[in-house]
């Protein structure tokens, strides 16, 4: 996904004196090469699209087909009535791509309106997940004290296990998942990053 | 008007309502009561092929030579997969095509039923848009919706998959009034504080160059007029990839010829110097860049594309104006003769007179033979013994494609069916059947290569059921002649697969489908032989046998710059210092 590319003069005035520069410095170079690689980044994006059959698997299919990553992905009906859907993507990628996927998923028909969270909103982000954790003694109250540092809710208790339902940025779940990984950590499920812009206007 | 009717009812009614004369298509199990339906009208003509990617490709034919919607009509499972070459082809040439398919009954759909397949999820990736209608209440809305958004926006194709019950319902049917989707509405005018930068730019630029592409001839009549309007009040230099070629003429002063891969010295030489690229309606395709990092070094680039996702795709631009290509172009050309006075004069001089060191090379040169028939002499006789009438090329997929585009001079838009993006070999055949159709008066030749034409040669019965015309000419050089080039060039002449073994005899293959077959072996006979062939006002097979070990040049391989471009051996050696002096130059 590394893309390299050329880089294309600023200004002509810049980009000749480069070239000028390049020949004298090189015989056998008589044109400047000069590459960057772009670091890579990672972006949320969301996309509002007509909640009809096949849509996700459009979305999906474009990421796929055309090698991005999908670091996250979630997918809900968000306005009954008009039938739209709010789909957040979580990728990465090189400046370059990321532009590229924003672009590819705007031409696509279904697709009304494509935000890049990260870089156009001051998004909040956050997840949902919930942790099963089955253990007895010390353990078992280890993991009730830590969960209520992490304002982990119990939703589910038995006399050796417990869920816990917990919510906020992607990097707090981590760092609760790995807690409990000691303390018989059993199994996550997790909703995928939903995001939403700050102030009072909608995407 | 509203009507009560079935839904087969409605897919021919919605053709018509649409300005539809010809479909193409075949018959099958999925789409009886589509063909009953045409059976009961005669506004729509129904062309029969002999396989689904040739209704596909004589629809991309009709499209591309008339600017209108291609349509085809294909039965579910092998009838829809059949014609999935021809979708991916048409998506990658933007061409504007609605495909009907059958599909089995809805309860039937996931069963695995008889001739069933997934053909939304097959042909998702290679079409602009596709539908399953499951309901005959959004039949009439998604018919003429998919003519919208096959035409409009960058053009591509639209699949409907219509299940045999939904053919048989019945329901109302009203052709919208107003139009259709609202999430779709592709940006048209491109702003204009840009196009104001644009020209600019222009005016300041010293080593300017037009790169055009597909995106004016698929803009309109309009789009063409006002390029070439453009580039004589401009004086700069232009150059066309292979989609694009006809909107500038290829007599005009200021033509540098295709660009590319297989484009002249002069044009990539002007793409590799240039200090401003004016992109129109091209993609920077990687046969047109070559290596990515040495793609004109010292340019700055405009870059006009309706389509959002082709800009800063592969090269990033330093002025992107997103916008239809007539709208934008009319914009520029407003605000450049607004000043006709501000430019760059005397430093565009010498820009031309490098370019014409770089034409005196003759790049395009070729050893001539009074023994065997050259490909690039057989194109250019081709085209002196053609010029002067009202014709239309097509071509299938390799050498003797790059051969038309370099030796055919297009003067007109929409008179060049090629197969660009995707490279399908047996595009030309079929679709000379659909440019024949369009234009029933008009020459239609198709340019091909012994390889690729028995790829879609069944469509030979097409052309001689509806008595279309067509001239097949193909350049025999027994090789799949791209291939071995390649192989001469990059795997040390290992001709792995390349030769055309066993061919057949054209002349007789010709008359086995009661058309008529021509050959020609020494180029003395060349032109009466193609005198011939044109004169008959029936289908031709022109086997035209020519050097076998003829490669095309000039090349740029993959992974090159366009100034690291191999020629032929006939091509001008003009002093060096001209190149010299021009790379120091920048």
């Amino acid at each position: 996904m590394l893309a390299s590319r050329a880089l294309a003069g600023a200004g002509c005035g810049a980009s000749l004196s480069i070239g000028k520069r390049d020949i004298s410095m090189s015989a056998t170079s008589h044109y400047p090469v000069a590459t960057v690689s772009e670091a890579i980044e990672t972006h949320t994006l969301s996309v509002k699209v007509d909640n009809e059959p096949g849509v996700l698997a459009r979305v999906i299919g474009l990421f796929s087909g055309r090698g991005y990553n999908i670091e996250s992905l979630t997918v809900s009906e968000t306005e009954h009535e008009a039938h739209l859907s709010r789909i957040t993507i979580v990728t990465r990628g090189t400046p370059m791509v990321i532009e590229q996927i924003k672009h590819q998923l705007e031409r696509m028909v279904p697709v009304h309106r494509v935000v890049d969270m990260t870089v156009q909103a001051r998004a909040i982000e956050r997840e949902l997940a919930m942790v099963k954790v089955r253990g007895k003694g010390d353990n078992r109250v280890e993991a009730l004290r830590l969960a209520d540092a992490f304002r982990a809710r119990v939703i589910d208790a038995t006399v050796e296990s417990f869920v816990f339902e917990i919510t906020g940025a992607a990097d707090k779940i981590d760092q609760f998942v790995s807690l409990m990984l000691p303390l018989g950590l059993v199994e996550v499920s997790r909703t995928g990053i939903v995001a939403i812009s700050r102030g009072p206007d909608g995407m | 008007m509203t009507k009560e009717m079935s839904g087969a009812e409605m897919i021919i009614q919605a053709m018509i309502d649409q300005g539809v004369e010809h479909v193409f298509g075949y018959p099958g199990g999925a789409v009886l009561p589509i063909y009953d339906a045409l059976f009961h009208q005669d506004k729509v003509r129904h062309i029969l092929v002999r396989h689904e990617q040739g209704a596909v490709h004589a629809a991309e034919g009709y499209a591309r030579s008339t600017g209108k919607v291609g349509c085809v009509i294909v039965t579910s499972g092998p009838g829809a997969t059949n014609a999935v070459t021809g979708l991916a082809d048409a998506m990658c040439d933007s061409i504007p095509l609605v495909c009907i398919s059958g599909q089995v009954p809805t309860h039937l759909i996931g069963n695995d039923a008889f001739q069933e397949c997934d053909t939304v999820g097959i042909t998702r990736p290679c079409t602009k848009y596709n539908y399953l209608v499951k309901n005959i209440a959004d039949l009439p809305r998604i018919l003429h919706e998919a003519f919208h958004v096959a035409s409009t926006g960058r053009p591509g194709p639209v699949v409907i998959d219509v299940p045999k019950d939904v053919q048989f319902a019945t329901g109302t049917y009203a052709k919208p009034k107003t139009n259709p989707h609202r999430g779709y509405v592709p940006k048209t005018k491109g702003d204009p504080a840009r196009i104001e930068q644009a020209v600019a730019m222009m005016r300041t630029a010293k080593r300017p160059v037009f790169y055009t592409g597909g995106g004016v001839i698929n803009s309109g009549p309009k789009a063409t007029e006002l390029l070439r309007q453009l580039v004589q009040a401009t004086g700069f230099p232009i150059t066309s990839t292979l989609m694009g070629l006809g909107a500038y003429p290829a007599s005009g002063p200021q033509w540098l010829g295709m660009l590319g891969m297989h484009g002249t010295y002069e044009s990539n030489m002007a793409m590799h110097d240039c200090d401003l690229m004016i992109c129109i309606g091209a993609r920077f395709d990687d046969r047109i860049t070559g290596r990515l990092d040495a793609f004109a070094p010292v340019s700055r680039k405009i870059h006009v594309d309706i389509d959002p996702s082709s800009i800063n795709k592969n090269v990033k631009v330093d002025l992107p104006i997103l916008g239809d290509c007539a709208e934008v172009l009319s914009e520029m050309l407003r605000l450049w003769t607004q000043n006709p006075g501000e430019t760059q004069g005397p430093a565009q001089k010498s820009w031309w007179k490098k370019i014409d060191g770089w034409r005196a090379r003759k790049s395009l040169a070729y050893k001539p033979s009074d023994e065997v028939i050259k490909p690039q002499y057989a194109i250019q006789r081709l085209y002196e013994l053609t010029k002067d009438r009202d014709t239309y090329i097509t071509t299938e997929v390799g050498q003797h494609q790059m051969w038309a585009a370099q030796f055919y001079g297009f003067e007109e838009p929409n008179r060049w069916m090629t197969s660009g993006g995707l490279g399908t070999m047996g595009y030309g055949l079929p679709a000379a059947v659909g440019v024949q159709l369009a234009h029933p008066n008009s020459l239609v030749v198709d340019i091909a290569g012994e390889a690729s034409v028995q790829m879609t040669m069944q469509e030979m019965a097409t052309a001689v059921q509806y008595r279309l015309p067509i001239k097949i000419f193909i350049l025999n050089n027994h090789y799949m002649g791209m291939v071995r080039q390649w192989q001469e060039l990059l795997h040390g002449g290992r001709y792995s697969q390349s030769y055309s073994e066993a061919l057949p005899d054209f002349v007789k293959l010709a008359e086995a489908f009661h058309a008529v077959g021509l050959r020609c072996e020494k180029p003395a006979d060349l032109d009466d032989a193609i005198r011939e062939m044109i004169s008959v006002d029936q289908p031709v097979i022109f086997d035209c046998v020519v050097d076998p070990a003829e490669n095309c040049f000039p090349m740029i391989p993959s992974g090159r710059a366009h100034n690291d471009m191999l020629l032929g051996d006939a091509v001008e050696n003009l002093d060096e210092a001209i190149t010299e002096e021009g790379k120091v130059m920048v």
